[in-house]
Protein backbone atom coordinates (compact mmCIF):
# COMPACT_ATOMS: atom_id res chain seq x y z
CA UNK A 1 0.00 0.00 0.00
CA UNK A 2 3.16 2.49 0.20
CA UNK A 3 2.90 3.49 -3.12
CA UNK A 4 -0.68 4.39 -2.81
CA UNK A 5 -0.11 6.36 0.70
CA UNK A 6 0.85 9.95 -0.70
CA UNK A 7 -3.04 9.65 -2.59
CA UNK A 8 -4.76 9.53 0.45
CA UNK A 9 -5.85 13.39 0.57
CA UNK A 10 -7.77 12.71 -2.78
CA UNK A 11 -9.54 9.70 -1.85
CA UNK A 12 -10.80 11.57 1.22
CA UNK A 13 -11.72 14.02 -0.40
CA UNK A 14 -13.61 11.59 -3.30
CA UNK A 15 -15.72 10.16 -0.05
CA UNK A 16 -16.26 13.52 1.06
CA UNK A 17 -18.05 14.07 -2.29
CA UNK A 18 -19.47 11.01 -2.35
CA UNK A 19 -21.07 11.76 1.09
CA UNK A 20 -22.89 14.57 0.13
CA UNK A 21 -23.76 13.19 -3.23
CA UNK A 22 -21.46 15.52 -5.83
CA UNK A 23 -19.01 14.56 -8.18
CA UNK A 24 -17.69 17.35 -9.73
CA UNK A 25 -14.57 16.51 -11.05
CA UNK A 26 -14.86 14.33 -14.04
CA UNK A 27 -18.78 15.12 -14.19
CA UNK A 28 -20.11 13.09 -17.28
CA UNK A 29 -21.50 14.56 -20.72
CA UNK A 30 -23.64 11.84 -21.85
CA UNK A 31 -24.96 13.82 -24.78
CA UNK A 32 -23.53 17.23 -26.35
CA UNK A 33 -26.23 18.76 -27.72
CA UNK A 34 -24.58 22.00 -29.25
CA UNK A 35 -21.29 23.73 -28.66
CA UNK A 36 -23.61 25.12 -25.31
CA UNK A 37 -25.98 22.55 -24.35
CA UNK A 38 -25.50 18.77 -22.77
CA UNK A 39 -26.82 16.68 -20.78
CA UNK A 40 -24.45 16.27 -18.23
CA UNK A 41 -25.31 13.60 -14.96
CA UNK A 42 -28.39 12.85 -16.25
CA UNK A 43 -29.21 16.98 -16.60
CA UNK A 44 -29.85 18.90 -19.60
CA UNK A 45 -27.51 22.24 -18.56
CA UNK A 46 -26.06 25.35 -20.41
CA UNK A 47 -22.68 24.29 -20.66
CA UNK A 48 -20.92 27.40 -18.86
CA UNK A 49 -17.53 26.54 -18.23
CA UNK A 50 -16.02 25.26 -21.82
CA UNK A 51 -13.51 27.24 -23.35
CA UNK A 52 -15.39 26.97 -26.46
CA UNK A 53 -15.26 30.53 -26.71
CA UNK A 54 -15.63 31.20 -30.39
CA UNK A 55 -18.11 28.10 -30.31
CA UNK A 56 -16.73 26.17 -33.57
CA UNK A 57 -16.92 22.74 -32.44
CA UNK A 58 -20.00 22.35 -34.26
CA UNK A 59 -19.38 24.72 -37.08
CA UNK A 60 -20.33 22.63 -40.41
CA UNK A 61 -17.21 24.15 -42.36
CA UNK A 62 -15.04 22.37 -39.63
CA UNK A 63 -17.10 19.41 -39.24
CA UNK A 64 -16.79 18.80 -42.90
CA UNK A 65 -12.93 19.12 -43.29
CA UNK A 66 -12.40 16.86 -40.44
CA UNK A 67 -14.88 14.32 -42.36
CA UNK A 68 -12.97 14.40 -45.39
CA UNK A 69 -9.62 14.36 -43.52
CA UNK A 70 -10.58 10.97 -42.14
CA UNK A 71 -11.80 9.91 -45.79
CA UNK A 72 -8.65 10.56 -47.31
CA UNK A 73 -6.00 10.35 -44.72
CA UNK A 74 -7.45 8.00 -42.29
CA UNK A 75 -8.15 8.47 -37.96
CA UNK A 76 -4.42 8.95 -37.43
CA UNK A 77 -0.91 9.33 -38.02
CA UNK A 78 0.22 6.54 -36.17
CA UNK A 79 3.84 8.31 -36.00
CA UNK A 80 6.34 10.94 -34.71
CA UNK A 81 6.61 14.20 -36.10
CA UNK A 82 10.23 13.35 -36.82
CA UNK A 83 9.41 9.91 -38.65
CA UNK A 84 6.48 9.05 -40.31
CA UNK A 85 3.72 11.63 -38.93
CA UNK A 86 4.16 14.50 -40.68
CA UNK A 87 1.71 14.88 -43.14
CA UNK A 88 1.85 18.06 -46.34
CA UNK A 89 -1.27 19.69 -43.89
CA UNK A 90 1.02 19.80 -40.59
CA UNK A 91 3.29 21.69 -42.57
CA UNK A 92 0.68 23.85 -44.10
CA UNK A 93 -1.20 24.71 -40.45
CA UNK A 94 2.40 25.85 -39.70
CA UNK A 95 2.72 27.80 -42.18
CA UNK A 96 -0.82 29.19 -41.50
CA UNK A 97 0.21 29.71 -37.82
CA UNK A 98 3.25 31.70 -38.41
CA UNK A 99 1.39 33.87 -41.49
CA UNK A 100 -1.13 34.38 -39.09
CA UNK A 101 1.14 35.85 -36.30
CA UNK A 102 3.13 37.30 -38.77
CA UNK A 103 6.08 35.30 -37.54
CA UNK A 104 8.94 33.65 -39.17
CA UNK A 105 8.52 30.03 -37.78
CA UNK A 106 5.64 27.83 -36.27
CA UNK A 107 5.63 24.46 -34.32
CA UNK A 108 3.08 22.31 -34.14
CA UNK A 109 2.40 19.86 -31.23
CA UNK A 110 -0.28 17.05 -30.36
CA UNK A 111 -1.46 19.11 -27.52
CA UNK A 112 -1.36 22.61 -25.82
CA UNK A 113 0.36 20.57 -22.83
CA UNK A 114 2.69 19.26 -25.46
CA UNK A 115 3.37 22.75 -26.20
CA UNK A 116 4.26 24.77 -23.12
CA UNK A 117 5.30 21.91 -21.84
CA UNK A 118 7.96 20.75 -24.10
CA UNK A 119 8.86 25.19 -24.67
CA UNK A 120 9.56 25.45 -21.38
CA UNK A 121 11.95 22.23 -20.86
CA UNK A 122 13.66 22.50 -23.64
CA UNK A 123 14.97 26.43 -24.22
CA UNK A 124 15.82 26.79 -20.96
CA UNK A 125 18.37 24.19 -19.32
CA UNK A 126 20.62 23.28 -16.49
CA UNK A 127 22.70 26.27 -15.79
CA UNK A 128 20.13 28.51 -17.79
CA UNK A 129 17.48 30.47 -15.83
CA UNK A 130 13.62 30.54 -16.00
CA UNK A 131 11.67 33.96 -13.78
CA UNK A 132 8.43 32.89 -13.86
CA UNK A 133 4.87 34.22 -12.75
CA UNK A 134 4.16 32.26 -9.61
CA UNK A 135 0.23 31.54 -11.08
CA UNK A 136 1.61 29.84 -14.46
CA UNK A 137 -0.39 26.57 -15.29
CA UNK A 138 0.87 23.25 -14.64
CA UNK A 139 2.26 22.54 -18.23
CA UNK A 140 4.27 25.50 -17.41
CA UNK A 141 5.51 24.37 -14.46
CA UNK A 142 6.11 20.76 -15.05
CA UNK A 143 8.02 21.81 -18.01
CA UNK A 144 10.45 23.82 -16.33
CA UNK A 145 10.68 21.43 -14.22
CA UNK A 146 11.84 19.21 -16.25
CA UNK A 147 14.30 20.89 -18.30
CA UNK A 148 16.42 21.50 -15.63
CA UNK A 149 17.27 25.48 -14.91
CA UNK A 150 16.88 27.12 -11.80
CA UNK A 151 13.52 28.64 -11.40
CA UNK A 152 12.53 31.60 -9.70
CA UNK A 153 9.19 32.87 -9.40
CA UNK A 154 7.48 36.21 -9.21
CA UNK A 155 4.49 37.47 -8.03
CA UNK A 156 1.62 37.12 -10.05
CA UNK A 157 1.39 40.13 -12.09
CA UNK A 158 3.63 41.89 -10.05
CA UNK A 159 6.21 44.11 -12.74
CA UNK A 160 8.48 45.42 -9.43
CA UNK A 161 8.79 42.15 -8.35
CA UNK A 162 9.96 40.46 -11.73
CA UNK A 163 12.17 43.37 -12.10
CA UNK A 164 14.02 42.95 -8.82
CA UNK A 165 14.57 39.29 -9.77
CA UNK A 166 15.82 39.82 -13.19
CA UNK A 167 18.15 43.02 -11.77
CA UNK A 168 19.01 40.18 -8.94
CA UNK A 169 20.10 37.59 -11.58
CA UNK A 170 23.11 39.98 -12.83
CA UNK A 171 24.67 38.42 -16.02
CA UNK A 172 22.88 35.49 -15.53
CA UNK A 173 19.78 37.64 -17.31
CA UNK A 174 21.48 36.73 -20.44
CA UNK A 175 20.87 32.96 -20.28
CA UNK A 176 17.14 33.95 -18.86
CA UNK A 177 13.62 32.69 -20.04
CA UNK A 178 10.77 34.75 -18.60
CA UNK A 179 7.53 33.17 -18.82
CA UNK A 180 4.03 34.61 -18.77
CA UNK A 181 0.45 34.00 -19.78
CA UNK A 182 -1.55 36.57 -21.58
CA UNK A 183 -4.85 35.84 -19.87
CA UNK A 184 -4.53 33.32 -16.85
CA UNK A 185 -6.68 30.87 -17.03
CA UNK A 186 -8.58 31.26 -13.61
CA UNK A 187 -9.29 34.41 -13.20
CA UNK A 188 -9.36 35.75 -16.86
CA UNK A 189 -6.86 38.44 -15.69
CA UNK A 190 -4.31 39.67 -18.17
CA UNK A 191 -0.70 40.01 -17.69
CA UNK A 192 0.52 43.68 -18.02
CA UNK A 193 2.69 42.74 -20.93
CA UNK A 194 3.50 46.12 -21.83
CA UNK A 195 5.30 47.07 -18.27
CA UNK A 196 6.79 43.17 -18.81
CA UNK A 197 8.23 43.67 -22.27
CA UNK A 198 9.61 47.13 -20.81
CA UNK A 199 11.14 45.58 -18.42
CA UNK A 200 12.67 42.83 -20.25
CA UNK A 201 13.82 45.07 -23.14
CA UNK A 202 15.77 47.15 -20.59
CA UNK A 203 17.73 43.75 -18.93
CA UNK A 204 17.74 41.25 -21.86
CA UNK A 205 16.62 37.57 -21.39
CA UNK A 206 14.12 36.14 -23.18
CA UNK A 207 10.35 36.22 -23.24
CA UNK A 208 7.77 33.30 -23.96
CA UNK A 209 4.22 34.07 -23.65
CA UNK A 210 1.49 31.61 -23.05
CA UNK A 211 -1.61 32.97 -24.95
CA UNK A 212 -4.08 29.54 -24.51
CA UNK A 213 -7.00 31.85 -23.61
CA UNK A 214 -6.41 34.76 -25.74
CA UNK A 215 -6.01 33.72 -29.09
CA UNK A 216 -8.72 35.32 -31.38
CA UNK A 217 -9.88 37.00 -28.69
CA UNK A 218 -7.74 40.50 -28.06
CA UNK A 219 -5.94 42.37 -30.34
CA UNK A 220 -5.85 43.49 -34.14
CA UNK A 221 -6.00 40.04 -35.48
CA UNK A 222 -6.88 38.25 -32.38
CA UNK A 223 -3.51 37.35 -31.71
CA UNK A 224 -4.10 37.85 -28.05
CA UNK A 225 -2.50 40.01 -25.06
CA UNK A 226 0.49 40.54 -26.67
CA UNK A 227 -0.76 42.24 -29.88
CA UNK A 228 -3.49 44.13 -27.50
CA UNK A 229 -0.77 45.46 -25.50
CA UNK A 230 1.48 46.58 -28.97
CA UNK A 231 4.42 44.43 -27.74
CA UNK A 232 4.54 41.54 -30.17
CA UNK A 233 8.29 42.55 -31.00
CA UNK A 234 9.78 42.47 -27.35
CA UNK A 235 7.68 38.50 -27.28
CA UNK A 236 9.76 35.77 -28.23
CA UNK A 237 7.89 33.13 -28.33
CA UNK A 238 4.16 32.80 -28.37
CA UNK A 239 2.40 29.33 -27.04
CA UNK A 240 -0.91 28.72 -27.28
CA UNK A 241 -3.65 25.65 -27.85
CA UNK A 242 -6.04 24.60 -30.57
CA UNK A 243 -8.18 23.77 -28.43
CA UNK A 244 -9.85 26.23 -26.74
CA UNK A 245 -11.05 29.10 -29.38
CA UNK A 246 -10.41 26.54 -32.74
CA UNK A 247 -12.12 23.79 -30.59
CA UNK A 248 -10.28 20.94 -31.38
CA UNK A 249 -6.89 19.66 -29.70
CA UNK A 250 -3.08 20.27 -30.67
CA UNK A 251 -1.03 23.16 -29.71
CA UNK A 252 1.65 25.34 -31.11
CA UNK A 253 4.74 27.30 -30.41
CA UNK A 254 5.74 30.37 -33.18
CA UNK A 255 8.41 32.95 -33.09
CA UNK A 256 10.74 35.14 -35.35
CA UNK A 257 13.79 33.45 -34.15
CA UNK A 258 15.22 30.77 -36.85
CA UNK A 259 16.95 29.03 -33.93
CA UNK A 260 13.06 27.62 -33.89
CA UNK A 261 13.62 24.96 -36.62
CA UNK A 262 16.96 23.72 -34.88
CA UNK A 263 14.76 23.72 -31.26
CA UNK A 264 12.22 21.55 -32.62
CA UNK A 265 14.10 18.65 -32.99
CA UNK A 266 15.03 18.82 -29.42
CA UNK A 267 11.57 19.09 -28.07
CA UNK A 268 11.11 15.71 -26.28
CA UNK A 269 7.13 16.10 -26.24
CA UNK A 270 7.17 17.31 -30.03
CA UNK A 271 9.30 14.08 -30.81
CA UNK A 272 7.85 11.10 -28.47
CA UNK A 273 4.48 11.20 -29.36
CA UNK A 274 2.01 10.80 -32.64
CA UNK A 275 1.57 13.88 -34.45
CA UNK A 276 -2.04 15.18 -34.44
CA UNK A 277 -4.65 13.20 -36.27
CA UNK A 278 -5.54 14.23 -39.69
CA UNK A 279 -9.22 15.41 -38.76
CA UNK A 280 -7.69 17.54 -35.66
CA UNK A 281 -5.40 19.22 -38.27
CA UNK A 282 -8.04 19.93 -40.79
CA UNK A 283 -10.63 21.58 -38.43
CA UNK A 284 -7.86 23.38 -36.95
CA UNK A 285 -7.05 25.20 -40.30
CA UNK A 286 -10.66 25.88 -40.89
CA UNK A 287 -11.13 27.22 -37.81
CA UNK A 288 -7.58 29.64 -37.77
CA UNK A 289 -9.66 30.58 -40.74
CA UNK A 290 -12.79 30.93 -39.57
CA UNK A 291 -11.70 32.76 -37.00
CA UNK A 292 -9.81 35.60 -39.13
CA UNK A 293 -12.94 35.88 -41.56
CA UNK A 294 -15.99 36.34 -38.88
CA UNK A 295 -15.15 38.76 -36.46
CA UNK A 296 -18.18 39.13 -35.57
CA UNK A 297 -17.76 35.92 -33.15
CA UNK A 298 -15.39 37.87 -31.10
CA UNK A 299 -17.50 40.55 -30.43
CA UNK A 300 -20.30 38.39 -29.17
CA UNK A 301 -17.91 37.00 -27.18
CA UNK A 302 -17.23 39.97 -25.08
CA UNK A 303 -20.64 40.77 -25.64
CA UNK A 304 -21.48 37.74 -23.41
CA UNK A 305 -18.43 38.39 -21.44
CA UNK A 306 -19.70 41.79 -20.22
CA UNK A 307 -23.14 40.58 -19.74
CA UNK A 308 -22.24 37.60 -17.42
CA UNK A 309 -19.66 39.99 -15.92
CA UNK A 310 -22.16 41.96 -15.00
CA UNK A 311 -25.15 40.46 -14.05
CA UNK A 312 -22.91 37.99 -11.37
CA UNK A 313 -21.71 41.32 -9.89
CA UNK A 314 -25.27 42.45 -9.30
CA UNK A 315 -26.43 39.92 -7.79
CA UNK A 316 -23.72 40.69 -5.31
CA UNK A 317 -21.02 37.44 -6.16
CA UNK A 318 -17.59 38.81 -5.73
CA UNK A 319 -16.25 37.98 -9.23
CA UNK A 320 -13.06 38.35 -10.97
CA UNK A 321 -11.07 41.46 -10.98
CA UNK A 322 -11.46 42.24 -14.78
CA UNK A 323 -14.25 41.54 -17.27
CA UNK A 324 -13.18 38.34 -20.07
CA UNK A 325 -14.64 35.59 -21.18
CA UNK A 326 -13.52 33.65 -18.06
CA UNK A 327 -15.57 34.82 -15.69
CA UNK A 328 -14.79 33.25 -11.95
CA UNK A 329 -16.74 33.54 -8.63
CA UNK A 330 -14.76 33.63 -5.66
CA UNK A 331 -15.86 31.67 -2.88
CA UNK A 332 -14.35 31.67 0.81
CA UNK A 333 -16.10 28.24 2.03
CA UNK A 334 -14.90 25.01 0.23
CA UNK A 335 -17.60 23.45 1.53
CA UNK A 336 -20.20 26.44 0.29
CA UNK A 337 -18.55 26.16 -3.33
CA UNK A 338 -19.28 21.64 -3.54
CA UNK A 339 -22.94 22.54 -3.14
CA UNK A 340 -23.08 25.90 -4.93
CA UNK A 341 -21.71 23.97 -7.79
CA UNK A 342 -23.84 20.82 -7.25
CA UNK A 343 -27.30 23.42 -7.11
CA UNK A 344 -26.02 25.59 -10.49
CA UNK A 345 -26.28 22.05 -12.35
CA UNK A 346 -29.90 21.23 -10.99
CA UNK A 347 -30.28 24.82 -12.24
CA UNK A 348 -28.98 24.22 -15.24
CA UNK A 349 -25.86 25.59 -15.36
CA UNK A 350 -22.49 23.47 -15.79
CA UNK A 351 -19.63 25.82 -14.48
CA UNK A 352 -16.18 24.61 -13.25
CA UNK A 353 -15.74 24.02 -9.25
CA UNK A 354 -11.94 24.73 -8.58
CA UNK A 355 -10.51 24.03 -5.22
CA UNK A 356 -6.83 24.95 -4.01
CA UNK A 357 -4.31 24.13 -4.95
CA UNK A 358 -5.60 24.46 -8.84
CA UNK A 359 -7.16 28.02 -7.43
CA UNK A 360 -4.38 30.98 -7.00
CA UNK A 361 -5.38 31.29 -3.23
CA UNK A 362 -6.54 29.16 -0.77
CA UNK A 363 -10.18 29.75 -1.80
CA UNK A 364 -12.63 28.15 -4.01
CA UNK A 365 -13.93 29.05 -7.38
CA UNK A 366 -16.97 28.73 -9.82
CA UNK A 367 -15.43 29.05 -13.01
CA UNK A 368 -17.38 30.24 -15.84
CA UNK A 369 -16.49 30.94 -19.69
CA UNK A 370 -18.94 32.58 -22.23
CA UNK A 371 -18.98 31.13 -25.55
CA UNK A 372 -19.48 33.47 -28.81
CA UNK A 373 -22.22 30.72 -29.45
CA UNK A 374 -24.39 31.43 -25.90
CA UNK A 375 -27.75 33.60 -26.83
CA UNK A 376 -28.43 36.60 -24.50
CA UNK A 377 -31.15 34.04 -23.23
CA UNK A 378 -28.65 31.48 -22.32
CA UNK A 379 -26.50 33.95 -20.43
CA UNK A 380 -29.52 34.97 -18.85
CA UNK A 381 -30.08 31.39 -17.65
CA UNK A 382 -27.15 30.74 -16.39
CA UNK A 383 -27.53 34.55 -13.98
CA UNK A 384 -31.03 32.79 -13.62
CA UNK A 385 -28.97 29.75 -11.46
CA UNK A 386 -26.58 31.58 -9.64
CA UNK A 387 -29.69 33.89 -8.05
CA UNK A 388 -31.44 30.66 -7.37
CA UNK A 389 -27.82 30.26 -5.06
CA UNK A 390 -29.28 32.76 -2.70
CA UNK A 391 -33.06 31.77 -2.12
CA UNK A 392 -32.34 28.62 0.18
CA UNK A 393 -29.59 28.98 2.35
CA UNK B 1 28.47 37.11 0.07
CA UNK B 2 27.53 36.30 3.34
CA UNK B 3 28.70 33.47 5.63
CA UNK B 4 27.18 30.75 6.71
CA UNK B 5 26.78 31.95 10.28
CA UNK B 6 25.12 35.05 8.43
CA UNK B 7 22.51 32.84 6.73
CA UNK B 8 22.14 31.13 10.20
CA UNK B 9 21.11 34.32 12.63
CA UNK B 10 18.78 35.57 9.55
CA UNK B 11 16.50 32.08 9.55
CA UNK B 12 16.19 31.92 13.06
CA UNK B 13 15.14 35.43 12.79
CA UNK B 14 12.38 34.92 10.96
CA UNK B 15 11.68 31.23 12.43
CA UNK B 16 11.16 32.67 15.51
CA UNK B 17 7.05 32.88 16.16
CA UNK B 18 7.17 29.18 14.80
CA UNK B 19 9.20 27.98 18.01
CA UNK B 20 6.27 27.29 19.96
CA UNK B 21 5.77 24.70 22.96
CA UNK B 22 8.99 25.54 24.13
CA UNK B 23 11.35 24.23 20.94
CA UNK B 24 14.28 25.54 20.98
CA UNK B 25 15.09 26.59 17.74
CA UNK B 26 18.81 24.93 16.44
CA UNK B 27 20.71 24.30 12.87
CA UNK B 28 18.63 20.50 13.40
CA UNK B 29 15.41 21.98 13.57
CA UNK B 30 12.74 20.78 10.51
CA UNK B 31 11.30 23.26 8.94
CA UNK B 32 8.30 21.26 7.82
CA UNK B 33 7.76 18.33 10.03
CA UNK B 34 9.40 19.82 13.40
CA UNK B 35 8.27 23.95 12.94
CA UNK B 36 5.42 22.88 10.54
CA UNK B 37 5.84 25.15 7.80
CA UNK B 38 3.29 24.93 5.24
CA UNK B 39 4.80 24.88 1.98
CA UNK B 40 3.42 28.95 1.38
CA UNK B 41 4.98 29.27 4.43
CA UNK B 42 8.21 28.48 3.60
CA UNK B 43 7.84 30.14 0.05
CA UNK B 44 7.32 32.86 2.32
CA UNK B 45 10.58 32.47 4.33
CA UNK B 46 13.35 32.12 0.95
CA UNK B 47 11.22 35.88 -0.23
CA UNK B 48 12.30 36.92 3.09
CA UNK B 49 15.85 35.76 2.81
CA UNK B 50 15.94 37.03 -0.51
CA UNK B 51 14.99 40.32 0.14
CA UNK B 52 17.13 40.66 2.91
CA UNK B 53 20.20 39.55 1.28
CA UNK B 54 19.51 41.03 -1.87
CA UNK B 55 20.29 37.50 -3.66
CA UNK B 56 18.27 35.30 -6.04
CA UNK B 57 17.42 32.01 -4.40
CA UNK B 58 15.94 29.20 -7.02
CA UNK B 59 12.99 27.01 -6.06
CA UNK B 60 15.06 24.15 -7.17
CA UNK B 61 16.90 24.32 -4.16
CA UNK B 62 13.39 23.45 -2.15
CA UNK B 63 13.59 19.64 -2.28
CA UNK B 64 17.06 19.15 -0.41
CA UNK B 65 16.05 21.03 2.59
CA UNK B 66 14.68 19.75 5.92
CA UNK B 67 16.36 21.13 8.34
CA UNK B 68 17.62 24.59 8.99
CA UNK B 69 21.57 23.76 8.45
CA UNK B 70 20.31 22.90 5.01
CA UNK B 71 19.21 25.77 3.89
CA UNK B 72 21.80 27.62 5.57
CA UNK B 73 24.49 25.74 3.88
CA UNK B 74 22.61 25.76 0.28
CA UNK B 75 22.64 29.40 0.77
CA UNK B 76 26.36 29.45 0.97
CA UNK B 77 26.82 27.55 -1.61
CA UNK B 78 24.87 29.08 -4.39
CA UNK B 79 25.74 32.65 -3.37
CA UNK B 80 29.59 31.85 -3.05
Amino acid sequence: MSLFEKFQPIVDIRAELEAVGVMPFGAVTEKILSPTEAIVNGRKVILAGTNNYLGLTFDPECIAAAKQAIDELGTGTTGSRMANGTFIDHVRLEQELAQFFDRGHAIVFSTGYAATMGMGSTLAGPGDVIVLDADSHASIYDGVRLGGADIVRFRHNDVADLEKRLRRLGERVENTLIIVEGMYSMLGDQAPLADIAEVKQRYGGMLLVDEAHSLGMLGKHGRGVAEAAGVEDAVDFVVGTFSKSLGATGGYCVSNHAELEAVRFAIRSYIFTASPSPSVVASTRVALRLMQERPELRDRLWENAHRLYAGLKQLGFKVSPEVSPVVAVTIEDRDQSIAWWARLLQAGAYVNLVMPPASPGDYSLLRCSVSAAHSSVQIDSILDAFASLGNTE
Amino acid sequence: MPEYNEFLAHIFDILKPYAKRGLILNENSELVTELGLTSLQVMELIEQIEDHFDICIPLNILPDIRTVRDLAVKLETITA
